[in-house]
């Protein structure tokens, strides 16, 4: 699976930020100004509680007044900006977050396999040279 | 699906943060062997891209809605690990920032909706995908199907949490009529949702997919060799 990385090449890399960008456009589109649009009915849970009575155990939110909590930004009176800034942020957040757990993760796989395989690796990086160097 | 507040005792509550914490700490070191340099940050895109759907609830029935989960569409997308942990991360800025989904009740929702579609869902992708020709262009049916099935199933564990610990007296058999019925229906629009977004990307770059991986001509097919793999002798 790993050897997938010996086969970068940059105009793939390249095409690979390009899918980046395209992706992140469309979730900030969908959540920035395709929200407006979504359904304001209760959800699936929440109708089920309201319908079988135990909707009323339910507890106020600890970040109930959070600036951006039910996804409204706070004094934004407009309700399609209020909503539209809250999910462009919620969408950056994010991303920011799995996508630095992400690489993070990848790092530290790299350098535990460098450490622990030394020369005749059979692992992500050294695989990697060792098809680099056959092809 | 999010869970509020209040809905589950203290003990159910933090025994199904404990669990999660496990879950996902399991995930974050899975998720080594399912991503790589080149495609880590589309962990980030997935899990944005989720958190951007789930603000897109659609109706179903009179006056009730539902959303993605993404569970399963995370799993095909980037692998059950790495996808586990993109919608855990959804899941806890949801909480923190967005006030959806109680912070007592993080276990329990990133059980039911990061653990559990993503079990469910990639397993049913994988056994469908067993069925159907062995071709890319079975993957978006073959998650379609995966997704459908997660949303029912996560609405069952649901119910079986709240025979554990939920904090109302209530007719456990009338709710879980209800909720499998209605996450049924819900269920239909994640399966369409993850076929599409699945298909999608598909059309674009089917080598970043990890469902298709396996699936794909010329050199993604060709075997490291034997000799990289001979530490013995």
């Amino acid at each position: 699976m790993t050897t997938d990385s010996a086969t970068i090449d940059t105009g793939r890399s390249r095409r690979t930020k390009l899918f980046l960008l395209g992706g992140l456009f469309v979730a900030l589109a969908l959540a920035g100004i395709g929200s407006y649009y979504a359904s304001n009915s209760p959800d699936g849970l929440t109708r089920v509680s309201e319908d079988h009575g135990f909707a009323s155990s339910q507890t106020p939110h600890h970040t109930g007044d959070a600036p951006l909590a039910g996804y409204q930004t706070k004094d934004v009176h407009n309700s399609r900006l209020s909503g539209g800034v809250a999910g462009v942020i919620g969408v950056g957040v994010t991303f920011a977050i799995a996508g630095g757990a992400a690489l993070l993760i990848r790092r530290r796989a790299r350098s535990a396999d460098d450490a622990r395989d030394g020369s005749d690796s059979d692992d992500s990086g050294d695989a990697a040279e060792v098809e680099a160097s056959r092809s | 699906m999010h869970v509020p507040d209040g809905f589950f005792d203290a003990p159910t509550s933090v025994a199904a943060g404990g669990v999660a914490l496990v879950g996902v700490a399991a995930c974050l070191r899975g998720a080594r062997r399912e991503l790589d340099e080149r495609t880590a940050p589309l962990a980030g895109l997935v899990a944005a891209f989720v958190f951007a759907v789930q603000m897109l609830n659609f109706p179903v029935g009179a006056g009730t809605s539902g959303h993605l989960m993404g569970g399963a569409l995370a799993a095909v997308l980037i692998g059950p690990y790495a996808g586990a942990m993109a919608v855990s991360v959804v899941l806890l800025v949801q909480a923190l920032l967005f006030a959806d989904g109680g912070l007592s009740a993080l276990g329990i929702n990133v059980i039911l909706m990061a653990l559990i579609t993503t079990v469910v869902g990639y397993g049913v992708f994988r056994l469908v995908m067993g069925v159907l020709p062995k071709r890319v262009s079975s993957v978006p049916l073959a998650a379609g199907i995966g997704a459908f099935v997660s949303v029912p199933v996560a609405a069952i564990a649901f119910v079986g949490f709240y025979a554990i610990g939920g904090t109302a007296d209530i007719s456990l058999a009338a709710v879980a009529t209800a909720m499998i019925g209605v996450h049924l229906l819900i269920g239909v629009g994640e399966g369409i949702i993850t076929a599409l977004t699945v298909g999608s990307v598909l059309a674009v770059r089917p080598d970043l997919v990890y469902g298709a991986r396996d699936l794909l001509p010329k050199q993604q097919l060709e075997l490291r060799p034997t000799s990289t793999r001979e530490p013995t002798s």
